[in-house]
C-alpha cells in the first residue's frame, strides 16, 4: 500500500532517533516487567501493569473495530527511550531534535502564551519546562513516570481510577505498556492564567506510543490544558493508544483542547475521561485533522450537583480514513448539564462516524443534555454515520438530540460554480462556512495561541481543497 | 452576432434526449420570452446554456457574443458574463448570502461593499438581515426569486437567463422584475426569460417570444403568440 502525504501535514523530517533502550515484539509478562524496571517503578505500578496485561489477554477485540487490519502489535516497538536526557531548556536538546520542535513552533508558542510545556518523543518526555512561580503556588507539572516515583501516593489516588484497564482491550493494553504523558496538579483555588501544553511526537515507523496524562484541578481552581500531536510521514505506520484522566474538583473550571494533526499513517486510539464534582465545569474541544484511523470519545462523568460539560469535536475524514469519534456524558447528579456539538467533514471517500452516549441516571433531576451532531459529506464516495444513544432514567430531565447529514450535492456545486467559483473554491467555501462557528469557538478558548492553531487548521483546509476537483 | 445564441442543440439528460435541435437567438439589449408546457425542456435549456455537467450537449453550439462556449465550465461561462437565475435554487446553509456575493464579485474583480449589497437587497424587497443568512436557507418562495434577481443585478451580467423568475412572486414583485429586466436590457444585456404566465410576458414587453414544445422550438413571434397560447393552448400553436 502506498501512502501519500496528507495535505497540511507538518513539514518535518523524521529526526534520527537512536534509542537508549528499545523494547519490542511480543507483549508478554517479561516485556512489561522490563518496562517497569527501566522506569524504576514502585511495586504497585508493576502490579497495575501486570493486572492490565492479564485483562488485555482476556478481553475480546471490539467487534466494531474497522480499518486496523494492518495493525500487528507483535511487530511494534512498545517502549523507545531516545538516547538523551530530558531537558528543561531547548538548548539542551540534541540539535536535530530541537530543529524539529522549532519547526513545529513549540518554543515560540511557549514564549508567547504558555505557562508550561511538556514534549514527548516516542515513549519519553524529552522536554519539560514551566513557569517557576507556579511551583511556589503548589502546581505540579511533571513527566508521569517521574511523578510515579516522586509522588507515588498522590498519583496512586488517580492513576487509571477513572479509566480502569478493564474498560476495553486497548485500555488494558495501555495500562500494561504506558509510558510518558504528564501529571498536572493544580491545588485548590489556584487559577492558571495561561495554558499548559503537552505535545506528542512520533518520529519512527512501527512504534507504539502510550502516554498517560492526569490533570487534577483542585476545588475552585482553573486550568486550560492543550494537547498537540504530530508525526512526520512514515513508511508504514505507528500506533498511538494514549489516555487522559481529568479530575475536576468542586467549582473548578477545566478546559481541554486537542489539536490532533498526526500524519496519515498513525493509527490513533485515544481514551479520555473526566470526572466532575459539584459545580465543576469542563470544556472539551477536540479537533481531529490527521491520522488514518482514529477512535476517540471524550467522556465526562457529572458526579456532583450542578456540574457542567461541553464537548465540541471537529473531524476530517479523507480518502482511506476512518474517523470514529463521539462523546459520552453521564449525568449522575441533579441539575447537571451537558452540551455536545460534533461536526465532521468527509471527503474523497473518507468515513466519519459519530458514536455518542448520554445517560441521565435516576435522581439527576433537572438535568439538561443536548447533543447536536452534524456531518458534511462532500462527494458520493464519502460517508458519515451517526450512532447516538440516550438512556434517560430520570423523568425530570431534558435531553435533546439533533442530527443532520449535509451533502454537498451536485446541484449546490453547480449553483456556486454558476456564480463564477471554481469547483475547489466552491467546496472550500462550503467547508469553511460549515466549520466557521467552530473556529469562532476555538478563538474564544485559545486566547494567545489561537492564531497558531488557526493557521494549522486553515492550512489543512486550504491545501485540501486546492488539491481536489482536478483543476490545475 | 452579438448576444446569446443557441445553435441546434441536442441535450441528453441521463438517457433521455430532452432537447432535439433547439435554435434561439437573444441579441444584446433585448428581451426574449420563452414559454412552453411543463416538461418541454425549458429548464434543460437554461442548464445546458449555463453548462450543468448533467445536461450533456450532444450536438450544436452555445455562443456568447459569437464565442463558442459549449466546451467551457460553468464558472468560465459565468466569468464571461453569463448569469442564470434558477427556477428552484438550492439551499446552501453553510454559505452566507454576504459571503456568496463577496466571493462572486471577487472572481469578477469587482469590489465588494456591504452598503452596496444592502442597497441592492433592499431594491429587490429584501434587507440587510438577509446578508448573514445561509444562501436560500429558510427563504420563502418569493424571497428565493428576489435573491436570484439581486445577484443578477449585483454581478452585472451581459447574458442573463431567468428560469421562471416570476413564479411565487407577488404582484408588486412581478412589476419590480419587469422593470429590472428592462434595466438589464437597457444596459446592453441579452435577457432570456422563461415563464408560464401570459401576464408576466405582457408586462415584460419582450422583443420576441419563442415557444418550446417537446424539446423543439415550435413557434416564434411577438406578443400575439402569448395571446394565442392563452386562448388556444400550446397544442394548437405547435400545430
Ligand atoms: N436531472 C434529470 N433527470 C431526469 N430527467 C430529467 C432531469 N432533468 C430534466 N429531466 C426531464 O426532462 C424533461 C424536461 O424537463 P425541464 O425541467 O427542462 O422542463 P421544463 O420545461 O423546465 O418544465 P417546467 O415548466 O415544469 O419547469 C422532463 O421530462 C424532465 O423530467
Ligand atoms: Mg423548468
Amino acid at each position: 500500500m502506498s501512502w501519500r502525504p496528507i495535505p497540511g501535514e507538518v513539514a518535518v523530517e523524521a529526526p534520527p532517533i537512536k534509542p537508549k533502550l528499545e523494547l519490542k515484539g511480543r507483549i508478554s509478562r517479561s516485556l512489561v516487567e522490563e518496562i517497569s524496571r527501566a522506569k524504576g517503578e514502585p511495586e504497585w505500578m508493576l502490579r497495575l501493569r501486570l493486572r492490565s496485561l492479564e485483562l488485555f489477554e482476556k478481553l475480546p477485540t471490539p467487534s466494531w473495530l474497522t480499518g486496523v487490519e494492518e495493525l500487528d502489535l507483535e511487530e511494534l516497538a512498545h517502549y523507545v527511550h531516545p538516547d538523551f536526557e530530558r531537558a528543561a531548556s531547548w538548548e539542551d536538546l540534541p540539535e536535530p531534535i530541537r530543529a524539529v520542535y522549532e519547526k513545529l513552533g513549540l518554543p515560540e508558542a511557549e514564549r508567547k502564551a504558555l505557562a508550561g510545556l511538556a514534549a514527548q518523543l516516542e515513549s519519553e518526555t524529552v522536554y519539560l519546562s514551566f513557569r517557576k512561580y507556579l511551583e511556589g503556588r503548589g502546581v505540579i507539572l511533571m513527566d508521569m513516570g517521574e511523578a510515579v516515583q516522586r509522588y507515588p501516593d498522590l498519583v496512586k489516588r488517580y492513576f487509571m481510577r477513572l479509566f480502569p484497564p478493564s474498560d476495553h482491550k486497548f485500555a488494558a493494553l495501555h495500562g500494561a505498556l504506558w509510558s510518558g504523558g504528564v501529571f498536572l496538579y493544580v491545588p485548590e483555588g489556584v487559577e492558571l492564567e495561561a495554558p499548559i501544553e503537552a505535545f506528542f511526537f512520533v518520529a519512527s515507523d512501527l512504534l507504539s506510543q502510550f502516554e498517560h496524562s492526569i490533570i487534577v484541578a483542585g476545588d475552585r481552581s482553573s486550568v486550560h490544558f492543550i494537547e498537540g500531536c504530530a508525526a512526520p510521514m512514515l513508511r508504514r505506520y505507528s500506533f498511538h493508544d494514549g489516555m487522559v484522566e481529568v479530575y475536576v474538583g468542586e467549582g473548578a473550571r477545566a478546559k481541554f483542547t486537542t489539536l490532533q494533526n498526526w500524519s496519515r499513517n498513525i493509527i490513533n486510539f485515544n481514551n479520555k475521561r473526566a470526572l466532575l464534582e459539584r459545580g465543576g465545569s469542563i470544556e472539551w474541544v477536540e479537533i481531529a485533522l490527521g491520522s488514518k484511523v482514529t477512535y476517540t470519545y471524550p467522556s465526562v462523568i457529572l458526579r456532583g450537583e450542578g456540574a457542567k460539560a461541553s464537548i465540541y469535536s471537529l473531524t476530517f475524514a479523507r480518502a482511506g480514513d476512518w474517523k470514529d469519534t463521539g462523546a459520552k456524558v453521564l449525568h449522575l447528579a441533579p441539575r447537571t448539564s451537558s452540551e455536545v456539538v460534533s461536526k465532521s467533514v468527509s471527503v474523497e471517500g473518507g468515513v466519519s462516524v459519530y458514536r455518542g452516549l448520554v445517560r441521565v441516571a435516576e435522581g439527576a433531576k433537572g438535568s439538561i443534555a443536548s447533543v447536536k451532531c452534524e456531518s458534511l459529506v462532500l462527494d458520493r464516495e464519502s460517508r458519515a454515520y451517526t450512532y447516538p444513544r440516550n438512556e434517560v432514567e430520570e423523568a425530570e430531565a431534558t435531553v435533546v438530540h439533533e442530527a443532520s447529514v449535509g451533502r454537498l450535492s451536485d446541484d449546490v456545486l453547480f449553483y456556486l460554480r454558476s456564480r463564477g467559483l471554481r469547483e475547489p473554491d466552491a467546496r472550500k467555501l462550503v467547508v469553511l462556512g460549515y466549520v466557521g462557528d467552530f473556529i469562532d469557538r476555538l478563538k474564544d478558548s485559545m486566547s494567545g495561541l489561537f492564531l497558531e492553531y488557526y493557521a494549522v487548521l486553515k492550512r489543512v483546509l486550504e491545501t485540501e481543497f486546492e488539491e481536489m476537483g482536478g483543476y490545475g | 452576432m452579438s448576444g446569446l445564441e443557441v445553435e441546434g442543440i441536442h441535450v441528453r439528460v441521463n438517457e433521455e434526449l430532452v432537447l432535439k435541435g433547439v435554435t434561439l437567438r437573444v441579441p444584446n439589449s433585448s428581451v426574449v420570452v420563452l414559454m412552453g408546457p411543463n416538461g418541454s425542456g425549458k429548464s434543460t435549456l437554461a442548464y445546458a446554456v449555463m453548462g450543468h455537467p448533467r445536461y450533456r450537449v450532444e450536438k450544436g453550439r452555445i455562443l456568447l457574443d459569437g464565442d463558442d462556449v459549449t466546451g467551457l465550465k460553468p464558472e468560465e461561462r459565468a466569468l464571461r458574463g453569463l448569469f442564470l437565475a434558477f427556477q428552484s435554487p438550492p439551499t446552501v446553509e453553510s454559505v452566507r448570502v454576504g459571503t456568496l456575493i463577496r466571493e462572486a464579485l471577487a472572481r469578477r474583480g469587482f469590489p465588494f461593499s456591504e452598503s452596496e449589497a444592502i442597497a441592492l437587497l433592499e431594491r429587490v424587497g429584501l434587507n440587510r438581515s438577509y446578508l448573514p443568512r445561509g444562501v436560500h436557507d429558510g427563504f420563502s418562495g418569493g424571497e428565493r426569486k428576489r435573491l436570484e434577481l439581486a445577484q443578477a443585478l449585483i454581478l452585472k451580467p451581459r447574458f442573463v437567463v431567468m428560469d421562471e423568475p416570476d413564479s411565487g412572486l407577488d404582484v408588486e414583485g412581478v412589476k419590480l422584475l419587469a422593470s429590472e429586466v428592462a434595466g438589464l436590457a437597457e444596459s446592453g444585456a441579452a435577457v432570456l426569460v422563461i415563464t408560464h404566465n401570459p401576464r408576466t410576458a405582457e408586462i415584460l414587453a419582450p422583443d420576441r417570444v419563442a415557444v418550446l414544445v417537446s424539446g423543439r422550438i415550435v413557434a416564434e413571434g411577438g406578443l400575439e403568440l402569448v395571446r394565442e397560447i392563452g386562448e388556444r393552448g400550446y397544442e394548437v400553436v405547435a400545430g
